[in-house]
């Protein structure tokens, strides 16, 4: 479903990206980007989104290339890591906007938007709510396409334990009905259950690619936290 | 106007600065209209106000603008949207919320004393000035990342446009007075839309003594027809080339 041919992206003189290949096939999966603090994986993120734009490389999304053709977009539903709204626009014209711009599709998934009462806060600006709403709101739009792909930055900093619970139930739920997402956090293990694949990135590198099941066999742990502190802790004496 | 042009168009309505903005405008031309004893007289004095700081505020406002806009910008962006059609929908949103508080402020009070050729000349080179100064703001937005410095770009640019570029001419025309410079004076003032929009103005006035040492050398040298026509020509580049090369940008423009 998403393709990724050998990625460079420099920032001026960083090298960000060093050469990303990745291929995710549809379905089922739910793939957790886990890596130290920049090493990349945002960037990788912007690169599908083509909110950045490769220096070198292409992202191939159902076939088409993400850097030349917006429909690309459609297939996917993007969480940002901190979202900002326009802050004069009210939580009810937001989703009106967004709404607004793809006027194709009428049958909007509206269940998060349900189960986090952000009906209650309809008339309220943006700007006045606190960081965990405007993450409820973000993520109320990342599903409301139904998209195949789902991209979720960091989606759980700052929710509250209850919001949290809701959004991983969604996750599982749109996972199981086949969708792909991509899943950034780091904090590990709020991803334990809920990936079934894990991809470790490294200043601008892939690690690995693995399915869960053979990451915890290879390290012999039980946990994706454990099996990722084994094979940092390796990584540190050798 | 689409949806999302509609949205900025409404957006910028709405705020306070766009309404002061109005106020001032409509203030300054009623004043001069009433106060000044002739028409004549007073239609100068609202040409000079207007092409003083219409550019100022469509500079400034626009630049201010799409800086704040960011968040916008993003949350659409990683919608299925081309950026084309963003850049354009954000230019036709604050250029006509622009031009719409220029019409209503100025554009009334010129078209009530003056409602002739003249005063649709007048109105025409506001909304001209207005054009154009949003379409250098959006390049200069669009190539400076940082807030401060694209604010203090766009009002370097008004500075020179209104009043360096004069000085500058000026001086270079006193210092090469023994050479024949009709044609560099003549090229000069067309790089500059501000002295472009002032020209046409005080030709369609006949106040030749206002026009100066360059206009009369530009009217001399091309004709007023001819001259009229090519000044057109010139500002209506000066509108589509900075945007042209802003869109150009902002295609490839890495969003953080």
């Amino acid at each position: 479903m998403i393709t990724i041919k050998n990625i460079h992206k420099y920032y001026r003189k960083l090298h960000a990206l060093k050469g990303i290949d990745l291929t995710f096939e549809a379905g089922d999966r739910c793939i957790a980007l886990i890596g130290p603090n920049a090493c990349g994986k945002t960037t990788l993120i912007k690169c599908i989104l083509n909110l950045v734009t490769p220096t070198k490389g292409e992202v191939m999304i159902s076939g088409r290339n993400a850097n030349h053709d917006p429909r690309t977009r459609e297939l996917i539903g993007f969480m940002p890591q901190s979202a900002n709204f326009p802050k004069n626009l009210s939580v009810e014209n937001t989703f009106r906007l967004i709404r607004s711009v793809r006027p194709e599709i009428n049958d909007t998934d509206d269940e998060l938007y349900h189960s986090f009462h952000l009906d209650r806060i309809s008339t309220k600006t943006m700007g006045t709510l606190s960081g965990g709403t405007v993450q409820k709101v973000s993520a109320a739009l990342a599903f409301m396409f139904h998209p195949q792909i789902v991209i979720l930055d960091e989606p759980f900093a700052g929710l509250d334990p209850l919001a949290s619970g809701i959004l991983k139930e969604k996750i599982l739920k749109e996972k199981e009905k086949g969708k792909l997402i991509l899943i950034t956090s780091h904090v590990i293990s709020e991803l334990d259950h809920l990936a079934s694949h894990v991809i470790f990135m490294e200043e601008g590198r892939i690690l690995f690619y693995k399915s869960v099941g053979l990451l915890l066999e290879d390290t012999g742990e039980h946990t994706i936290t454990g099996a990722i502190m084994k094979i940092l802790t390796q990584t540190e004496y050798e | 106007m689409n949806n999302i042009a509609r949205i900025i168009f409404f957006d910028i309505l709405k705020s306070k600065i766009t309404f002061v903005y109005f106020i001032v405008l409509a203030l300054v031309s009623w004043i001069s209209f009433l106060l000044e004893e002739s028409l004549s007289k007073g239609l100068l004095t609202v040409t000079y106000i207007v092409l003083f700081s219409v550019p100022l505020m469509a500079l400034l406002y626009s630049t201010i603008y799409i800086y704040n806009s960011k968040e916008f910008i993003t949350l659409l962006l990683s919608q299925p949207i081309k950026r084309g059609k963003l850049w354009s929908s954000l230019y036709a949103g604050v250029s006509t919320s622009l031009c719409m508080a220029f019409l209503l402020g100025a554009g009334i009070p010129i078209l009530i004393y003056s409602f002739n050729g003249t005063g649709f000349l007048i109105i025409a080179m506001g909304v001209g000035i207005t054009l154009i100064s949003a379409s250098i703001a959006f390049l200069i937005a669009v190539m400076t990342d940082d807030k401060s410095v694209g604010i203090g770009l766009s009002i370097l640019c008004w500075l020179f446009f209104t009043l360096l570029y004069d000085a500058i001419m000026m001086f270079l025309l006193f210092q090469f007075s023994d050479y024949p410079i009709d044609i560099l004076t003549v090229l000069l003032l067309m790089l500059n839309p501000v002295d472009l929009a002032r020209l046409q103005i005080m030709m369609q006035l006949d106040v030749s003594a206002m026009l100066g040492y360059s206009g009369a050398v530009f009217t001399h040298f091309l004709g007023s027809t001819f001259s009229t026509i090519l000044s057109f020509i010139f500002l209506i580049a000066w509108i589509v080339i900075p945007y042209r090369i802003s869109l150009k940008i902002f295609g490839k423009k890495d969003i953080a």
